[in-house]
């Protein structure tokens, strides 16, 4: 009865959603009232109908409910109920309506958050955010429904791949589509002002938090897949340019520069052009991840359901989306006025570069991961000869990262110091001079106490001192000039939160960067054969195998190895990697044994056993690697702590006000503010 | 409308009809050069007894199998307890080709999980792969009575793939 219920929701949803993408967009088009007011109850009713499905479906695997394919394909009684609830969004369908809820929530927001927005501007927003909610609510009754029944029903569930049995997993889908699908509100805002035409700095102004939040929750997500990556797959890497990491980065990356080119575009009424289409893309990128990941056109470590049908659903609908707002775009486009002028040395300008350099960046990035079905598809049609299977690796895609970093950093320092329009650079550099014998101190300094000269160690912190002393300048400058009357506190809050949020989140570039030079460059391992009693010298720590016992968990039994960590003849820790074996899906798991530190995490797991009591032991010291995902989190913190910006409730609250006293007229703001 | 608008869109279709090609295409396909070829020569020492040898030939004048396998193959295992069947069946006899593995390792494994393997060929230097064009392991290559390759299964057989691919053309194979 429950699924059904929960069938039956996804279906009113669906309709609710239908009449929510067209009454409101057709009613801003023919000015018709009541049509445009539908947007938001209609909205609001169509996140509850698919929350009430979701529920249905947790319902499902929470009792076990086994006459459900879904549930019985990926849980089992025997599975700890935390990972019952996990495993909802564990496999396609239901990481499916995880998205629809996310895309439901965010409308949900939006049509709460939007109080002092124009009425077109609303209805248009919420109506194109239910045109993708109907394509992703037919995918799903059409071609992946979570719901479908096994008569009889199984006697209990396969299991949830044990891979996934883990914390990781419970938050790292939900936070990485809060930030897909909250691209979406940014898509929607450009498309909404693309239909009216109005490109102005207040359209600007009101999608620049929605995207900043989502942008911070795709980095957060990302960061918890690469923590996860490296903590459960026990080898220790942390990324691999693997397909499905690519479709989360290359929005990422676009959505970094669309946030910036927002900047530009509410302050200076500049880049409307070039901010519109980085809107687009951003969200193009997330619907053509979910092909690349849903499809299988792609091999991947992921191994999600492949299947063509669902492939081409998603296409065919990453068409119906791209290509109609493409075509909007190149409609418009040439209407669209310049804006304000600037000077070749301007933040404009930096800003600019800072986009172009990005834009590059996750073009590369898509090229390198759909090459092999470029090739494959040229071949296919004998445009070349047919070759082994290629597949394009990691040395490809840091030969493009690491080139194009370099001059993204420089202006991460430059970019916030420079005055817009017009920038002294001679004089600016002069003001730098400190941050720069700063940043060839410390990359002279850091590779000599870590132990060995490294050029690429060297330039990681020439890039990551420059970013932090320039922050340090910038934020010094804008100290000084608040009023010196007034007490440390108040000055400091005189600052406005976006500014803080910025160097923030650049202070988090920054601390990734040393994250990942520092521990790619003096990472030292060793892969051993280990009889009880016998120790292993890595890191300046001793490492002794005390054996190997057995446990037993819920739905697993284990091998857990003892390895005692001495430093300086004193015992220090006992690491206890495992190694499991799941019962259902008899699958061996390796669960490394990991101690984190702020300068070093020593991290063990478990290889092989190899006769009489003997095992194969990797035993990893990596010098600085949590600072990898400090550096995600501060950048996510920094994204929350600039939308936070009081003057983005201010201005709200203003506009408001002058929207009612003006009757229902568009406020008009002057492009030229700061 | 100027042309320069209507770039994205042209980058885009073409971006969509690449995968629209990329859809039709199985990515787990990968084609091999060898197939209808005689399969490569090799002289390798047994895994059981070091001190014996096979090669190629031993096996003219039958159909056979040839699975590349190593321990440290997780989804060796996988394929594993479906090899144990096939062996039990005495439909075609499997050749291992243990793969870039200790020999001790490998024994054990199979001591482990169970022996399908008439014998297991020990390729430690990987030499023998290479000139069989491993792309991963585990893989399945197909031979016939002439010692040519019929067919190659790129990573781990499946009961499907075992019951409409490859027993259908051993069945065909040793009748012809």
């Amino acid at each position: 009865m429950i699924p059904e219920i929960g069938q039956f929701a996804l279906i009113i949803a669906l309709c609710l959603a239908i009449v929510q993408g067209i009454f409101p967009i057709l009613g801003a088009q023919l000015n018709i009232r009541p049509w445009m007011a539908m947007a938001r109850p209609v909205a609001q009713g169509q996140f509850i109908f698919i929350a009430i499905s979701f529920a249905c479906l947790m319902y499902s695997f929470v009792t076990d409910d086994f006459s459900v394919l879904y549930a019985a394909s990926h849980s089992n009684s025997l599975l700890p109920v935390q990972y019952k609830v996990a495993g909802v969004w564990g496999g396609h369908e239901g990481s499916l309506l995880l998205w629809a809820m996310m895309l439901g929530f965010w409308t949900f927001l939006v049509s709460i958050f939007s109080k002092n927005l124009p009425d077109e501007m609303v209805a248009r927003v919420i109506g194109v955010l239910g045109l993708i909610a109907v394509g992703f609510l037919l995918f799903l009754l059409l071609t992946s429904n979570p719901f479908e029944r096994l008569l009889p029903a199984a006697p209990d569930g396969r299991d949830l791949n044990p891979l996934l049995q883990d914390f990781g997993l419970i938050i790292h889908p939900p936070m990485l589509y809060m930030g897909y699908v909250g691209f979406s509100v940014a898509f929607a805002f450009a498309i909404a002002a693309l239909m009216s035409g109005r490109l102005d700095a207040a359209w600007a102004r009101w999608s620049r938090p929605w995207t900043i939040v989502a942008w911070s929750f795709l980095a957060g997500g990302i960061g918890l897949g690469s923590w996860w990556a490296y903590y459960e797959l026990g080898w220790g890497g942390w990324w691999f340019w693997d397909p499905v990491e690519n479709a989360s980065l290359m929005p990422w990356l676009v959505g970094t520069a669309l946030i910036h080119s927002l900047a530009v575009t509410e302050k200076r009424g500049a880049f409307k052009r070039w901010t519109v289409l980085l809107a687009i893309i951003a969200f193009s990128l997330s619907l053509l991840g979910t092909f690349l990941v849903r499809s299988g056109v792609i091999t991947s470590v992921h191994a999600f359901a492949t299947d063509p049908e669902r492939g081409t659903f998603i296409l065919a609908f990453l068409v119906v989306v791209v290509v109609g707002s493409l075509l909007l775009y190149a409609w418009r486009a040439p209407k669209i006025g310049q804006g304000g002028k600037f000077e070749l040395m301007s933040k404009e300008t930096m800003l600019l570069v800072n986009n172009v350099l990005l834009t590059v960046i996750a073009a590369a990035v898509l090229l390198g991961t759909i090459y092999p079905i470029i090739i494959e598809g040229l071949a296919s049609v004998g445009v070349i000869e047919a070759t082994n299977k290629v597949s394009v690796g990691a040395p490809y895609f840091n030969a493009i990262f690491v080139p194009l970093l370099v001059p993204l950093v420089f202006l991460v320092g430059l970019g916030p110091l420079a005055r817009w329009k017009k920038a002294e650079m001679p004089d600016m550099l002069r003001q730098l001079r400190w941050a720069f014998i700063a940043s060839a101190i410390v990359a002279v300094v850091v590779p000599l106490l870590m132990g060995g000269w490294s050029w690429l160690a060297a330039l990681g912190m020439v890039l990551a001192t420059w970013i932090v002393t320039t922050a340090a300048y910038s934020i010094r400058l804008r100290f000084k000039a608040t009023n010196a009357a007034l007490p440390w506190g108040h000055r400091l809050n005189a600052i406005p939160r976006s500014f803080y949020g910025m160097h923030l989140a650049h202070i988090g570039v920054a601390v990734g960067i040393i994250g990942g030079t520092l521990v790619s460059n003096y990472m030292s391992d060793k892969d051993v054969r280990m009889d009880i009693g016998d120790t292993v010298e890595v890191g300046g720590y001793t490492f002794r195998f005390d054996g190997v016992i057995e446990t037993k968990g819920p739905n697993y039994t284990a091998n857990r190895g003892m390895i005692r960590v001495l430093q300086d003849g004193h015992e220090v820790m006992t690491l206890e990697p495992e190694k499991r074996v799941y019962t259902v899906q008899t699958m061996p798991m390796t669960e490394a044994a990991i101690d984190t530190g702020v300068w070093r995490d020593l991290y063990v797991s478990l290889g092989e056993p190899v006769s009489g009591g003997a095992w194969s032991v990797r035993v990893y010291h990596k010098p600085f690697v949590s600072w990898l995902w400090a550096g995600v989190i501060l950048m996510a913190l920094g994204g929350i702590t600039a939308m936070s910006d009081k003057r983005y409730r201010l201005m709200a609250r203003k506009e408001g006000k002058a929207k009612n006293e003006a009757g229902m007229a568009v406020p008009k703001i002057a492009a030229e503010k700061a | 409308m100027k042309l320069k608008f209507l770039l994205p869109l042209l980058i885009f279709v073409a971006i969509a009809g690449v995968l629209w090609k990329g859809l039709s295409l199985d990515p787990s396909a990968v084609p091999s050069p060898l197939v209808g070829k005689p399969a490569p020569q090799f002289e390798l020492s047994q895994l059981h007894q070091a001190d014996q040898t096979i090669n190629r030939d031993s096996n003219l004048g039958k159909v056979w199998l040839l699975n590349v396998w190593a321990s440290w193959c997780v989804s060796c295992r996988q394929e594993h307890p479906l090899f144990m069947q096939l062996a039990r069946m005495g439909e075609v006899p499997i050749y291992g080709l243990n793969y870039k593995d200790e020999r001790q390792d490998a024994i054990k494994w199979l001591a482990d999980f169970g022996n399908p393997y008439v014998i297991s060929a020990h390729d430690y230097s990987g030499r023998v792969g290479v000139d069989y064009g491993v792309y991963g392991v585990p893989e399945t290559y197909v031979i016939d009575k002439l010692g040519v390759i019929r067919h190659k299964h790129t990573g781990p057989v499946s009961a499907q793939a075992l019951q409409d691919t490859i027993l259908p053309l051993v069945r065909e194979l040793k009748k012809g």
